[in-house]
């Protein structure tokens, strides 16, 4: 016969004591932490470091300067703020790349679903096309800019496709058509990474659904519309924020494509904005406090997004 | 306790940070020698340049070797050199300083003051004369070594001349009138789609290639800034932007950029280069090179024009900055120049630059009137917030002469405003 001698309980309150607390501090599984510990110094090291720097930045008369010398980075408050506001070419790089976001967001999720559910259907060279969409992703932006350029340019192929239809100013130097014509551009180029997440999606809704819509007579659109739509809504929410997180980003393509924001200003983004501020001008703090703003609309239309999404789902 | 603990190791890693920051570059006593590390440009001409000064001079001074390298990748040599400057880790000697960039790089604490050095203001001027005055930053003190300019003039294709039914030996391009002229016939005939096609786009630099030379021309020497007042809200300004609005209407100018060389593509017939160009277009164009016009058309010997020059920058982070200082007036003395000179076909900023090498200019003609051009060159403007100047002209030069919106007195007095206030701010 075994005996099994309890603990009293002032003994077993000593030895749970540091538990608590230690769990408190690194959880059920402190094994885990060890894991994710150089995941979680990347994102403070990249990226919030570089965040709560810029905030602090946009708030001081800031300027890079070398090591050792002493220079005066007084807080001046609000007044770099006070400064963006009032420039005229920051409101209108804001309204540019709000009408890129317009015009590029709507158009990805259409597209990418759309080409995604034919994309899951197709059975001849079904690695071929999904190639075929993901190449201009993964090619340079500097490379794919140059076959723009070729297409879009006056003597481009597409003017002399069009002919007397062709606009006069020419697409990327018309005020009007330039940044639809990043728009565009953006669009077919970051089309395969959201088609590659719609098509991850798709796995996952029920075969079932669609046996029993066909089972109910519904057509292809029908379908599409109430079995592959609802079913990939998560996917939807996540191309939404991404596309609209990297579009606001938008910096290269009229740093290219446009010459730099041309014309006057018409393709100019407020990340271009900051580069030309930040980097070639030397007022980081003046670049900062555009980023910080453009930060804070970035999470209010991701707010709004996530809210119409999961409305739309509940 | 804990908690105590806690905040002692975050005060003493702020410590370790601050420290190994404010010791990472804070620069050296101008007085060290030893070895130290130069940047050149990545050009195959300069590099050439480049290694021959740097194996001459460690042959001789065998305790101050030089290790030299091209100036690393980036979008641009400011960007890099001033990221450079930020890190501590710019080099001893920079051969591609930008004019524009040296009075961001000198309140950054990047630059050290050439005048510190008991021979340096005397060095200075007496290679490069009067002009050096146009590189002394506010307060008189050279923050960089004028070296070598590249004075820009009008190129033209003789061949495209020729086909519009101009003379192609002696081209009549002195007045406006004669200049816009000769761009109808070239556009009308056919010969090329553009007269000339300078950069239409709106990087900050754009116009010191279009609007900069002639204004320079035009004024007979003056910068955009001086004294602190923007100059070109003048008659001479609006006669300029003028001319090339015209040239832009009548789309004798391009509006759109051109991937690649336009003037050796046979796009356009003309283009504003300097005397680097000469080996880059070599036997592919049949050129000839004249002096930018002026409204009423001024004599080859008295025309003004943009020096597109590159100068040489002494950085503090440097430890050994006298060997630095002494190669500096190694790399620019007369033998050396003559080296840059045949190498790299660019102007030493010497003030005696055709008397000093005849044989050159007798043996390589086509450079003469480069070298006669040298001695009339306009710098950019060495004044607070220089980049971001030329970037508010660009936008407004863009608007109302690119693109021909709004009127052209309008834009110059607004720009001049505004680039007024970022003059005298500090």
């Amino acid at each position: 016969m075994t005996t099994i001698t309890r603990p009293t309980e002032v003994e077993a309150q000593r030895q749970d004591a540091p538990r608590p607390r230690r769990r408190r501090w690194l959880g059920s599984s402190p094994l885990g932490l060890l894991f994710t510990a150089p995941y979680l110094i990347f994102i403070c090291a990249i990226f919030a470091y570089p965040i709560v720097f810029a905030v602090w930045m946009s708030f001081q008369d800031y300027f890079f300067s070398a090591p050792g010398v002493e220079v005066d980075r007084p807080f001046v408050g609000f007044d770099n703020y006070i400064a963006v506001l009032q420039d005229p070419a920051v409101w209108q790089s804001f309204r540019n790349v709000g009408v890129f976001l317009i015009i590029n967001v709507p158009l990805t999720v259409v597209l990418s679903i759309v080409l995604a559910s034919a994309l899951n259907r197709v059975v001849h060279a079904r690695a071929f096309l999904r190639v075929s969409y993901y190449v201009p992703y993964v090619a340079a932006s500097v490379a794919v800019v140059g076959v723009w350029l070729f297409l879009f340019s006056g003597g481009g192929l597409v003017n002399n496709v069009l002919g007397d239809l062709a606009p006069v100013p020419s697409w990327l130097i018309n005020s009007q058509l330039a940044m639809p014509v990043i728009a565009l551009f953006v669009t077919w180029k970051q089309l395969g990474f959201y088609i590659l997440l719609y098509l991850a999606a798709l796995q996952n809704v029920p075969k079932e659904l669609y046996e029993s819509a066909a089972t109910d007579g519904a057509g292809g659109v029908r379908t599409f519309f109430s079995v592959t739509v609802p079913g990939v809504r998560p996917a939807t929410l996540l191309v939404l924020l991404i596309s609209t997180i990297t579009g606001a980003n938008l910096f290269t393509e009229p740093y290219l494509l446009t010459g730099g924001g041309g014309p006057n200003g018409a393709s100019a983004s407020p990340v271009l904005l900051m580069y030309q501020k930040g980097i070639e001008q030397g007022n980081p703090d003046v670049a900062s406090a555009i980023g910080v703003i453009l930060i804070i609309c970035v999470l209010i239309i991701a707010f709004i997004q996530r809210r119409l999404v999961r409305d739309e789902e509940s | 306790m804990r908690r105590g603990m806690t905040i002692g190791i975050l005060a003493a890693a702020t410590a370790v940070a601050l420290v190994g920051c404010s010791g990472g570059g804070g620069g050296g006593d101008a007085r060290t020698k030893g070895p130290i590390t130069i940047w050149y440009s990545n050009n195959e001409a300069e590099i050439a340049w480049g290694k021959q000064m740097v194996e001459a001079w460690n042959a001789d001074n065998p305790d101050e070797q030089v290790k030299a390298q091209e100036i690393p990748a980036g979008d641009s040599s400011e960007e890099v050199i001033s990221a450079a400057i930020t890190a501590g880790n710019a080099p001893c000697l920079i051969f591609n300083t930008s004019p524009a960039a040296v009075p961001q790089f000198e309140k950054q604490g990047g630059l050290v003051s050439l005048s510190d050095f008991e021979d340096g203001d005397d060095y200075i001027t007496s290679r490069t004369g009067d002009l050096a005055e146009q590189y002394a930053s506010a307060d008189g003190a050279y923050f960089q070594m004028p070296w070598k300019s590249n004075p820009v003039m009008i190129f033209y294709n003789k061949d495209l001349f020729a086909k519009a039914g101009l003379d192609a030996d002696s081209p009549k391009l002195s007045t406006y009138d004669e200049f816009l002229t000769a761009s109808r016939a070239i556009v009308d005939s056919g010969a090329a789609k553009y007269a000339i096609h300078p950069a239409p786009t709106s990087e900050f630099f754009q116009s010191w290639f279009d609007f900069y030379p002639l204004y320079a021309a035009e004024t007979e020497g003056t910068q955009l800034v001086e004294d602190g007042k923007a100059t070109f809200d003048s008659d001479e300004g609006e006669a300029v932007s003028e001319l090339w609005r015209t040239m832009y209407e009548e789309n004798l100018a391009g509006q759109e950029q051109y991937q690649g060389d336009s003037f050796l593509d046979g796009e356009a017939a003309m283009a504003i280069v300097g005397p680097w160009a000469i080996a880059v277009y070599g036997d592919d164009v049949n050129w000839g090179a004249v002096p930018v016009p002026t409204s009423e058309g001024t004599d080859a010997a008295e025309t003004y024009t943009f020096s597109d020059a590159k100068n040489i920058g002494l950085y503090s982070a440097c430890k050994n900055q006298q060997t630095a200082w002494d190669v500096l007036k190694f790399a620019t003395s007369e033998e050396q120049d003559g080296k840059l000179l045949e190498l790299t076909g660019q102007m030493p900023l010497r003030s005696d630059l055709t008397t000093v090498y005849p044989d050159y200019f007798a043996d390589n003609p086509a450079y003469t009137v480069f070298g006669d051009q040298a001695s009339r060159t306009v710098e950019v403007p060495n004044v607070a917030n220089s980049v971001e100047i030329w970037q508010n002209f660009r936008d407004g030069y863009s608007k109302a002469v690119i693109f021909g919106e709004g009127d052209i007195p309008a834009f110059l007095k607004d720009t001049a405003a505004k680039i007024d206030t970022l003059a005298s701010a500090n």
